[in-house]
């Protein structure tokens, strides 16, 4: 089993045309992802590596009913309609590649989504993999092979980092989350964990954090209160990030004294949860919790 | 971007809050001529107009009793730096007798993903001190987005903080102006401290709005800021912005390139736990072009702390070949390999990047530990 998506998940790429949406339909295809339709407003009729492009999601979802999910590649400023559009189709998930969308729109669009019952994916994220099965995102698929790890994550190219060191210990993943680098995102660490939890192949977790916000603090806190059970290890990035400085992702951001590094591995110790120095560390790290089990 | 006292206030006015009678003075403008063209009588409160915390404390807001104290204070603010920043602008207000200082700002709660108002009725310091020393006087309000904030949660707010009466409806009235402008400026932020109680309303004294940068581009008329004047970046730090490089100055001596936020800062922790010191934080984002790597490298051969340099890359959006071909470009455009350079490759189109550096006489490390502890060696 996956988490959210797999094999029989059926793909909408929107903004299927534009430079990075064409590039990454074809390196999802290549990994076997099943995309069934493109939309792009104004080039309905297209046809970009063999994917039908539509202009509405209306018109692309009557033809292809079976889609389930899409994923946005549609510039910042457009982006918040495209994901309107996505949760009105029906789509079950929504990944959103896109950067620099207003943190407004964010809001709004997650709490839509939420309403809806659809699971939002980023903002500025790299999208959800479940090796062998699908992709859908902007990942290298080499670095993840199928296996018994979770993954969940706030940073991109550190998760490739990861999900390659673990890879070539033999230690394969069923589902890895990209849950983006904005303050505001769709699925949370506690959220993805709730999945995790439910998904009988997933025998540890992974979890990828950094700086700012409290998101790990909450994922220790659903570890302490046993709403988690899955071992897990963590890595939180940016031990050595000055507090009050913005590191490149909007999120990762230390305010009014929360969000320190320090704290973070704290909480996450406390709740007995394996805290990483180095990502390199990690696979054996993991290996001890699961022959632990 | 974060807006100066006198914009926020702009704004707050034009929703209808009562904010203290001011005139604006800008660098080279006769101040008493000003004062006297907007009929404002003493006492008055000078304010340097500059965008660092602390403002206060740094000795850049000021009483003045007469008009002539009022010139001079204007005169000498405007060449007192507070923290390193000489104001373009310094408001005059008058001063306004008050009885109580109230603190109100409105924020986005990441975690639950609304935005949220924190009142309390001791103002005057910032919210970081309240939060040390009065942590039971913080009133929170999340704001469901789809109902907004109505004048109920107003009037609850207001009277948790102790508000009653006249005042109440004040105070409610200024709370629903400040969510407005909160909403429609798409702000980070929405702030006053202290906010002022003076007999049955309430007066802003101080206020502060900081827009969602990403959201700039529907906002026009607030025009563009200097990047000097926001008291938040070093000098090279202005630089790479203005070449479009996410850097933040550090202050090691290993100069780092990652790609994306998350690796960059880790690519910063491994130097520091094999022994180095990262001179910076220089992330080239997902997809980077050959030219921005070719900026990026080009940036770190000029900037002094970096004594040497470690490119850490691990392509997903971002190909190994165009990463490549931009240290190339840079070596070849730039004047040659001006500091020592180790370079990791992996991902996307590793071995094609890799295959250009070696023609270049470059090897690159597949192993970032590897090349971390080669460049603290070197």
């Amino acid at each position: 089993m996956a988490v959210l998506v797999d094999e029989n998940t059926r793909v909408i790429v929107q903004g299927i045309t534009g430079r990075e949406g064409s590039f990454h339909t074809k390196l999802m295809l290549e990994y076997g992802t099943k995309i069934v339709a493109g939309v792009t407003p104004g080039k309905g009729g297209a046809v970009v590596h063999g994917v039908p492009v539509y202009d509405t999601m209306e018109e692309a979802v009557a033809e292809h009913p079976e889609a389930n999910a899409s994923i946005v590649f549609v510039p910042a400023r457009f982006a918040a309609d495209a994901v309107y559009e996505a949760i009105d189709a029906g789509m079950k998930v929504v990944v959103v590649i896109t950067e620099h969308i207003p943190v407004h729109e964010t809001l709004e669009f997650v709490n839509y989504a939420k309403r809806k019952g659809t699971v939002i994916i980023g903002p500025n994220c790299p999208g959800i993999i479940s090796p062998g099965k699908t992709k859908i995102g902007i990942m290298p698929g080499h670095v993840f092979a199928p296996g018994p790890v979770g993954i969940v994550s706030r940073s991109g190219t550190l998760t490739y980092e990861i999900a390659y060191a673990l890879t070539r210990a033999g230690l394969g993943q069923t589902t890895a989350i990209g849950i983006g680098g904005d303050p505001v995102v769709g699925l949370t660490f506690t959220e993805a964990m709730e999945l995790f939890e439910k998904d009988p192949d997933t025998k540890a977790l992974v979890l990828i954090g950094e700086i700012g916000g409290d998101m790990e603090e909450r994922a220790a806190m659903m570890v302490k209160e046993g709403r988690f059970t899955k071992p897990v290890v963590a890595f939180v990035a940016g031990r050595t990030a000055p507090p009050g400085k913005r590191m490149g992702h909007a999120g990762a951001i230390i305010m009014m004294g929360t969000g320190t590094y320090e704290g973070k591995v704290k909480a996450l110790e406390e709740a007995g949860i394996r805290v990483a120095r180095t990502p390199m560390e990690i696979p054996k790290l993991v290996r001890e919790a699961l022959e632990q089990k | 971007m974060k807006l100066f006292e006198f914009e926020a206030k702009e704004i707050l006015k034009k929703y209808g809050v009562e904010v203290p009678p001011s005139v604006l003075i800008k660098k080279g403008e006769d101040p008493l001529a000003k004062i006297k063209e907007a009929g404002l009588e003493p006492p008055v409160v000078v304010k340097s107009q500059v965008l660092v915390a602390g403002r206060g404390k740094a000795g850049g807001v000021k009483l003045a009793r007469t008009l002539e104290e009022a010139v001079e204070l204007v005169n000498k603010l405007f060449e007192t730096p507070i923290k390193g920043l000489k104001p373009s602008y310094i408001l005059i207000e008058k001063a306004i007798e008050h009885e109580a200082e109230l603190y109100t700002a409105i924020i986005i709660d990441r975690s639950e993903r609304k935005p949220v108002v924190l009142a309390s009725k001791y103002g005057g310091m910032d919210i970081e001190e309240i939060a040390r020393e009065k942590p039971e006087s913080i009133i929170r309000l999340h704001i469901d987005p789809d109902v907004g904030l109505r004048g109920y949660h107003a009037r609850v707010i207001g009277k948790k903080i102790g508000l009653s009466g006249k005042a109440l409806s004040s105070y409610s009235r200024f709370l629903m102006a400040l969510y407005r402008a909160f909403m429609d400026y798409d702000a980070d932020l929405a702030e006053s401290n202290p906010l002022a109680l003076v007999g049955d309303r309430v007066i802003p004294l101080d206020a502060r709005i900081i827009v969602d940068d990403n959201a700039l581009y529907k906002h026009p008329e607030l025009g563009e800021r200097k990047l000097e004047e926001t008291g938040e970046y070093t000098e090279w730090e202005i630089k790479a912005r203005k070449m479009g490089l996410a850097f933040v100055e550090l202050d090691g001596d290993v100069g780092i390139i990652g790609n994306g936020a998350g690796l960059t800062m880790t690519t910063m922790d491994l130097v520091y736990e094999y022994g180095g010191k990262p001179a910076n934080f220089l992330d080239i984002g997902g997809g980077a072009s050959a030219e921005l790597v070719k900026t990026a490298v080009g940036f770190l051969f000029e900037f002094p702390k970096a004594k040497k340099i470690f490119m850490n890359i691990f392509g997903g959006i971002t190909r190994c070949d165009e990463v490549a071909r931009g240290v190339i470009k840079a070596i070849e455009e730039l004047g040659g390999m001006k500091k020592p350079l180790v370079i990791r490759l992996s991902g996307t189109n590793e071995e094609e990047g890799r295959r250009i550096l070696r023609e270049a006489g470059i090897e690159a490390f597949t192993d970032p530990i590897e090349a971390v502890k080669k460049v603290v060696s070197l």
